[in-house]
């Protein structure tokens, strides 16, 4: 973890406030604003735990720009199809691991409930967030967000960002 | 299973009509993990890279029979099932991993890398008593070997001493559409496996279909990754089992207005890339096919999308539903560049890929959408009644192929 002299410690209740914010974002469909938590020069992939462990760099989902993350969501709102569904995100505790260049290295867990049009709630993912935070124009951004999920199992597709 | 119990009410001898009830019969279900999976067909297992080194091995399924492909010491692959011949359990239990022989947990009996039975506990008692029968016969026991073979990095394997040889069941035109893609040793970038809630046959026809591409996908369309009223084609093996379809880049595409007149959701004006460098591909086989996707019948799917590679192995879980085996990968010498590319193009594909993600939940429409009509017939008619090769992808030739294929190993 981070040292106490760390000027990181004092992040934990804006780092606890930004994930909160992350996933109601998310999960009030709110995609739109999704992008901006992130700085332009970013990281977001989606992989498995076991891909993770063994070094193996592919991702579901792979975006090394903001822009990358706005053409997401312009392609969930406008060109792909899937049906109906909402995400309901619990997320665990940040734990500050260390200070990464100017900024914080964390990992939180979470759980993601996937509700479908017709009513069915099924866990759909488990996992952590291995996030590397940093401060711009006041406001804590993510410079990586690599989720990190129990399973490599997708349960028929993924559509909206974990 | 006689085969009485199977159903075999099709529609006359078309190609061009499917009833409903093979995508939903438990006991047509059955009947093809024996009569293809289990047949004279070569199944893929997976890359000859999983299982590198001597002792290397991976489990998979031959349809839903476990199976072990492992290397021996002397550098030969060996596949066999994953049972152990003494209570039916699993021999190994984990995905993979590297063994100098294989003991199943339940009693400690001890198979040896190609499968032989080498090893039993305790088989001549304790004491002087209990103990195995002298005349039982370990080389009489053993589960059951598989027949391997590899193509450029590949590993198939087979039940059936039916089967012919590899090359021969793949044809020289399918041998020539692998081998360009897999132009040397790969390295696996990631795996991924997605859980689809459909009989295997639909995802299997779905990935052979050319004419739903760039109407399903419209990210496809969109940026142009490919149309219909771009170049290409699709090759139809002569016993229809197996498929290449590629489309050709061209760099005026001046026939976007078809999509327009036809009033296709496929076509948004307009929809640019924030950051393009997701489509930013090169030519990497030097020959201007921009997408190719193939398959080998039952369960291979081997895809060119850009610079954007991966196999597929198609795994049925009983009549509704099926599993999806995605490996991405590239090749050791990759340039970080081209490491790179494949890295972001790999949004592309996938459980959430762009030009993907509909193919998870199509399949499943069509189980959910046909549920009560198993005697209805699902049209497969476009470009004709026919299974051959066409210089269109306008057409359904390739999905008649799997029909033609699929009712001869049926019939059996």
């Amino acid at each position: 973890m981070a040292g106490v002299d760390s000027p990181v410690v004092d992040w934990l209740p804006r780092i606890s406030q930004l994930n909160a914010d992350y996933a109601r974002a998310i999960d009030d469909d709110r995609l739109e604003d999704w992008p901006a938590f992130f700085v332009e020069r970013c990281l977001y992939k989606i992989t498995s735990a076991d891909n993770h462990r063994k070094g193996l760099p592919a991702g579901i989902v792979y975006a090394d720009s903001r822009g990358m993350l706005q053409d997401r969501v312009a392609a969930l709102r406008q060109a792909n199809i899937y049906e109906r569904q909402s995400y309901r995100h619990l997320v665990g505790l940040p734990a500050i691991l260390a200070d990464a260049d100017g900024g914080a290295r964390t990992e939180t867990p979470f759980l993601v409930v996937r509700i479908m049009r017709d009513g069915t709630m099924d866990l759909f993912a488990t996992g952590r967030y291995l996030d590397v935070l940093v401060e711009e124009n006041g406001a804590l951004r993510f410079r990586e967000r690599i989720v990190v999920c129990d399973s490599g199992r997708i349960d028929t597709l993924l559509a909206i960002p974990l | 299973m006689t085969t009485a119990d199977v159903r075999h009410d099709w529609p006359g001898s078309t190609l061009a009509r499917v009833p409903y009830w093979v995508y939903q019969d438990e006991a047509n279900y059955r009947a093809e993990l024996r009569r293809i999976f289990e047949g004279p067909v070569w199944n893929f297992v997976c890359l000859e890279s999983d299982v590198a080194a001597r002792g290397e091995y991976r489990t998979t399924f031959i349809g839903e029979m476990p199976v072990i492909v492992v290397r021996d010491n002397d550098g030969e692959i060996h596949a066999f099932e994953n049972r152990c011949a003494h209570r039916g359990a699993l021999i190994a239990l984990d995905d993979q991993g590297t063994a100098k022989h294989f003991q199943c947990v339940y009693h400690a009996w001890t198979y040896d890398l190609e499968g032989n039975l080498v090893g039993i506990a305790f088989e001549r008692g304790s004491h002087g008593r209990g103990g195995m029968p002298p005349e039982f016969c370990k080389a009489d026991h053993g589960p059951r070997k598989l027949r391997v073979a590899t193509f450029h990095g590949l590993v198939f394997a087979s039940l059936s001493p039916e089967a012919p040889l590899l090359e021969d069941y793949l044809g020289e035109a399918v041998r020539d559409r692998i081998a360009r893609v897999l132009r040397g040793p790969v390295q696996v970038l990631g795996r991924f496996t997605q859980a689809l809630p459909n009989n295997w046959k639909l995802y299997v026809e779905n990935v052979k279909d050319t004419y739903h591409a760039s109407l399903l996908h419209a990210f496809f369309t969109t940026f142009r990754v490919t149309r219909l009223t771009q170049g290409g084609g699709v090759l139809v093996s002569p016993d229809g089992g197996h498929h290449a379809s590629t489309t050709i880049d061209r760099a005026n595409d001046g026939e976007s207005g078809a999509y327009r007149e036809q009033g296709l959701r496929s076509d948004h004006e307009g929809y640019r890339l924030v950051d393009p460098s997701l489509l930013d591909a090169v030519d990497e086989f030097g020959d201007g096919i921009k997408l190719q996707i193939l398959t080998v019948f039952p369960n291979f799917v081997l895809q060119q999308i850009a610079n954007c590679l991966a196999v597929r192995q198609v795994l049925p879980k009983g009549p509704g539903a099926m599993e999806l085996h995605w490996t991405y990968f590239g090749f050791a010498d990759d340039t970080p560049e081209m490491h790179g590319r494949r890295l972001k193009q790999s949004n592309l594909v996938g459980p959430a890929g762009y030009v993907s993600m509909e193919d998870g939940c199509v399949g499943g429409f069509v189980q959910r959408g046909a549920v009560a009509a198993p005697d209805a017939l699902s049209v497969v008619n476009m470009g004709g009644e026919r299974a051959e090769s066409q210089d269109t992808r306008a057409t359904e030739a390739s999905v008649r192929g799997f029909w033609k294929a699929y009712r001869r190993y049926m019939a059996g």
